[in-house]
């Protein structure tokens, strides 16, 4: 990647630059692989790139970064992922 | 090269056209309008190859310059009073993100009251913004320094905006005689862009992002070190101009019969050129007294005034009030002495709003200096006085 010598504020991409934003999840997306018809929607839509594609168009979903913002399991035709909170209040 | 005679805004759209942007966005507005159609009719005619894009607002005009120059490109606008006011946030955007964009802003008053006359509050109030900051006293040194502009904003080590001011009108709208320069003397002069930062798809960066306090002091730190190295190639660059057209209009300070004068007036844009009539009224009449026409506000050239008050008392003349306080140059030419000059600094605000101010108000002022007679700081010829 190439680097600029100039002083202003350029960010490089790099992964979890920000760190473990999955840190930041009250709602957590639960994936059901049986439902799933490999359509990709919640790959394309995922604002933070957390969700993962197989070779073969399954996906997982990176628990690490993801925000849980819940744009996945709106986006899903099938309602192969629902938000589950993370913990009770 | 070749002569031709037009109008300071006109000469502008030349020197534009000439330095080849790619993109060209701008907004018109009174006394500024002419160069925007000057370069509409470059569009028109089929000799402007750039993009030229009418935005809806200045605000607009910057930001559009803006994503150009951070996408690499060569870019140009030109705005006056209450449209550079509404690109404020985006030239201090422009500067820390390091754009190399040149601007021409034709200096008229703020209202209201409505005014559409010379004046120095509108690119005076942008004097912290980072930009770099030229005023021309002729049509020729505008076209002179739009080009040079170019060359000293994409200088690796500066890679910040210049703004290029001139009065409304008194310039603008006077034809004068100018020398152009052929198309490859200036492609050879300007060089060619290399973008120290750009937004690539091939290599793709964030640019904007957050920055955390114990970083930010640094990017502010890294403007500064780039105007002081302006400071030290803007007479290199005019000198090779000198070389290379013959046209010389000073360096940082243009220096006007200082050779052993005893005062030395300090006058900005039209109004130097015009104190240049009354130096000579006055030496006539055995006074030892110079000019020094300052050409660059920022970076402030602090380290020739300071030579100047070696040899004599500087009388500063503003065309621009730091309401609250006095005029900007005042200040600051007082400022640049400060711990290393015991000369006397005298002050005078005149032709705020377009008031005319002849070689005959010059003269007096100084002489009013020279003959004691100066009772502090003075409004010149303010009605009802």
């Amino acid at each position: 990647m190439k680097k600029y010598d100039v002083v202003t504020t350029i960010s490089y991409p790099k992964k979890g630059a920000m760190g473990k934003t999955g840190s930041w999840r009250v709602f957590k997306p639960i994936l059901d692989k049986d439902k799933c018809i490999k359509c990709l929607r919640c790959w394309i839509f995922c604002p933070e790139g957390t969700i993962i594609r197989k070779k073969d168009d399954s996906v997982e979903i990176d628990y690490e970064y993801c925000k849980g913002c819940g744009v996945c399991a709106n986006v899903c035709p099938v309602k192969a992922i629902v938000m589950e909170r993370e913990a009770e209040i | 090269m070749r002569v031709i005679i037009d109008t300071g805004n006109y000469i502008s759209a030349k020197a534009a056209q000439m330095a080849k942007p790619d993109v060209v966005a701008a907004y018109p507005i009174t006394p500024q309008t002419t160069i925007v159609e000057g370069i509409a009719k470059y569009v028109e005619d089929g000799e402007f190859s750039g993009e030229y894009i009418c935005v809806e607002s200045e605000h607009s005009a910057m930001s559009a310059c803006i994503g150009a120059s951070a996408a690499g490109a060569r870019t140009f606008t030109a705005t006056s009073a209450h449209g550079l006011l509404l690109m404020h946030e985006m030239l201090h955007w422009a500067a820390l993100a390091r754009l190399p964009i040149v601007m021409v802003n034709v200096n008229r008053a703020i209202g209201p009251g409505w005014s559409i006359w010379a004046d120095e509050n509108d690119s005076v109030a942008q004097r912290d913004t980072g930009w770099l900051q030229f005023y021309c006293s002729s049509n020729q040194e505008i076209f002179d320094t739009i080009i040079q502009a170019y060359r000293l904003a994409e200088h690796k080590d500066v890679q910040l905006p210049v703004m290029v001011s001139y009065d409304g009108f008194i310039l603008s709208h006077t034809s004068m005689p100018v020398q152009i320069p052929e198309q490859n003397e200036i492609d050879d002069f300007i060089l060619k862009r290399v973008p120290q930062w750009k937004l690539d798809v091939d290599n793709p960066v964030t640019h904007g992002n957050i920055i955390m306090p114990k970083d930010y002091p640094s990017i502010r730190r890294a403007m500064q070190d780039a105007q002081e190295k302006a400071l030290e190639l803007i007479p290199e660059i005019t000198e090779e101009w000198r070389k290379r057209f013959g046209t010389y209009h000073g360096d940082l300070v243009e220096c006007y019969r200082c050779d052993d004068a005893e005062f030395i007036l300090i006058a900005v844009g039209a109004l130097g050129a015009e104190s240049k009539v009354a130096i000579d009224e006055l030496r006539e009449k055995g006074r030892r007294v110079g000019l020094a026409r300052l050409r660059v506000f920022r970076p402030f050239p602090k380290q020739a005034v300071v030579e100047l008050a070696k040899k004599a008392d500087l009388i500063v003349l503003d065309r621009n009030i730091s309401v609250g306080m006095e005029g900007a140059f005042f200040s600051e030419v007082k400022a640049a002495l400060y711990g290393s000059s015991d000369a006397k600094v005298y002050g005078y605000i005149a032709g705020l709003g377009g008031k005319d101010v002849t070689y005959k108000d010059i003269e007096a002022m100084c002489e009013k200096v020279m003959d004691g007679k100066y009772k502090g700081y003075e409004w010149y010829d303010l009605e009802g006085e």
